[in-house]
């Protein structure tokens, strides 16, 4: 567990210096997901980044595209491309787009960044899957702002109509969105209610504490006939205290040199990674 | 041209047959199975077929993801709702990422009749061909139907078709071949090229055939894919005929209409005049009724042939294809490339 917990911050660091060097991003939101992302990518999913098409793998779609600076961290931690190519983020002949795009970054399994569309998309996968008669699982990850998009229901309505045990959806419950708060923006609570009403299986952890994430996977696996839905609780910017639980770390923004030094010495106090 | 069939049970029937010999697609369905012409497929292959409730969106984006396993999901749905409801998952989703979906939509145009405004999708043609990596077709009759739903699958990559609601003749035998990208000239002529598609097709050669006995001759292309566009077929008919008039049962906007002007505006300047919707919605009524009351009917096309050929001979008097062929010998190398 210390390992995550340490390839966690070791995900947020990158994410920090790659938004920095970017001028631009999501980095409240990308922090937010980094501890479900490092255990998907560092303990749950079975993938091979020397294979990244092996046909049985597991399947993770981001629909919450825009936290893309997390999942390409993990992405380069794992070995599917350059860790130098991360700070070529949002720039231009980049592999790494704003939002994810599935035939330019290896490894990444869906082009998201619309919210709502990555969730149906991570549906038609396991349906695909159920069809051919594969057993692999598909993690989606969505975000709560997310859930203000009418498919996100239309797709919760078919995902447990076909049974699909083999979809895990993760809600990045930061209770922040774009503008402002979920309540503020559009209520959707109560909203573990909401998914049982729609006949998924639901957990609730908290989304930054690793061993019930890992928990959280593992019930997942043994439950039958239904989606499951975790309702992980977070913290927009968690680990960057002038950033947690604060609207305007939401993005398009970057920390600034300063900025970058402050949030770099309160993960972990050391240097930055460097530019290999 | 004495059988008739929709075009939408053309490709249910079609589904059906080909389904027989490939199992590498299937095919989704938004509760229209009975209107798009899909039931064919249902209840013959129901392992196959997969319901999504009313939900397009999610049809769409979960077509794409279904996609990414290497069976091909046929989407289906009426055109309003392929090209308006979902349009924004089938471009971030499906085309973006260039995924091997197609998307096949009955009720285009006033051939959808008595459902009306609401249900008769005049921008649809418009919509996908603005869209980067699509395929846009409208096959004509029943028989390119079905060529062209086995040409799409064959194809790897995101495809529109439209089908049609109403019975069409069938002009084609089972020689006929269609290929993505190819205008297919009907009917030679030189007087007036008709470029049509989809169900304007056979009201195209019946007033073809009709002019002949009054000396005007017409050529008879047939435009079963609006994007990519023959183009070279389309300039060398401008070309020969000096006077083009483009047929569809879609908005006059953006459609084929807009389609031969980008083309011909920018290779070879042509005398042209359009068919179709004239910017407006359409209403409840039968498709022959409306076809006369929006100008798409026989005797509306015959007027403007002759009014065009009119003002073609006035402007062009004393000149031969043979001296315009001469003239741009440079254009049709450009154009062979």
């Amino acid at each position: 567990m210390d390992k995550l917990y340490q390839k966690a911050t070791k995900l947020r660091k990158l994410v920090l210096q790659m938004i920095h060097q970017a001028g631009s991003g999501h980095p409240g939101g990308s922090l937010s997901a980094v501890d479900i992302i490092t255990v998907l990518y560092f303990y749950e999913m079975r993938i091979d980044s020397k294979n990244p098409n092996w046909e049985n793998r597991d399947r993770f779609v981001l629909s919450k595209g825009h936290a893309c600076p997390a999942l390409y961290a993990a992405l380069a931690e794992k070995g599917f491309f350059p860790k130098k190519d991360l700070f070529s983020l949002r720039k231009i002949n980049s592999r790494l787009q704003g939002h994810p795009d599935m035939l330019t970054t290896p490894g990444v399994e869906m082009s998201t960044g619309s919210l709502g569309q990555g969730f149906s998309a991570a549906i038609g996968m396991a349906l695909a899957g159920k069809y051919i008669g594969k057993n692999f699982r598909v993690y989606v990850l969505l975000g709560d702002g997310e859930l203000d998009e009418g498919e996100v229901w239309e797709g919760a309505m078919c995902a447990s109509h076909y049974e699909l045990d083999n979809l895990v959806a993760i809600i990045d419950y930061n209770g922040l969105q774009s503008d402002n708060y979920n309540t503020k923006t559009m209520n959707f609570e109560p909203l573990v209610e909401k998914w049982k009403a729609f006949n998924w299986y639901t957990l609730e952890i908290d989304g930054h504490n690793i061993p019930q994430i890992v928990n959280a996977f593992n019930r997942a696996k043994r439950l039958k006939r239904k989606p499951t839905v975790i309702v992980a609780h977070t913290v927009k910017g968690k680990g960057v205290s002038f950033m947690e639980d604060n609207p305007k770390w939401h993005g398009s923004l970057a920390p600034d040199d300063e900025q970058l030094k402050i949030a770099l010495d309160e993960l972990d106090g050391k240097e930055l990674i460097t530019n290999e | 041209m004495n059988k008739k069939m929709s075009l939408r049970e053309a490709f249910g029937k079609a589904l059906v047959k080909i389904g027989r010999n490939r199992k590498d697609f299937v095919v989704f369905d938004a509760d229209v199975a009975g209107g798009t012409g899909t039931y064919h497929f249902r209840d013959t292959f129901p392992e196959r077929f997969f319901q999504f409730g009313i939900a397009e969106q999610n049809m769409f984006a979960a077509a794409a993801g279904f996609s990414t396993l290497g069976i091909t999901p046929i989407v289906t749905t009426y055109a309003v709702f392929a090209s308006m409801r979902a349009i924004e998952q089938v471009r971030n989703s499906i085309a973006y990422p260039k995924l091997n979906v197609k998307i096949v939509a009955s009720h285009p145009g006033l051939d959808t009749g008595p459902d009306g405004a609401t249900h008769q999708a005049v921008e649809d043609l418009a919509i996908y061909r603005a869209i980067p990596n699509m395929v846009v077709i409208s096959p004509a009759d029943p028989v390119e139907v079905e060529k062209a739903t086995e040409a799409i699958l064959d194809y790897p990559g995101p495809v529109y078709m439209r089908t049609g609601r109403s019975p069409v003749p069938i002009i084609f035998d089972e020689n006929y071949k269609f290929e993505i990208g190819r205008a297919n000239t009907i009917l030679e002529g030189e007087d007036v090229s008709l470029f049509a598609t989809g169900i304007m097709l056979h009201r195209a050669l019946e007033v073809a055939q009709y002019l002949r006995k009054y000396g005007i001759y017409c050529e008879v292309v047939n435009i079963s894919t609006l994007k990519p566009l023959d183009k070279e077929t389309i300039i060398r008919s401008a070309i020969k005929t000096k006077a083009v008039i483009t047929m569809e049962d879609h908005n006059v906007i953006g459609g084929l209409a807009g389609a031969i002007s980008e083309v011909l505006s920018y290779y070879e300047p042509t005398l042209m005049r359009t068919i179709g919707i004239k910017d407006c919605f359409g209403e409840s009524g039968e498709p022959n009724d409306l076809a006369k009351k929006y100008h798409l009917d026989r005797d509306s096309i015959i007027k403007i042939v002759e009014e065009t050929v009119a003002i073609k001979n006035k402007f062009m008097r004393g000149r031969k294809w043979k001296d315009l062929k001469i003239k741009y010998p440079s254009l049709l190398a450009q154009v062979e490339e």
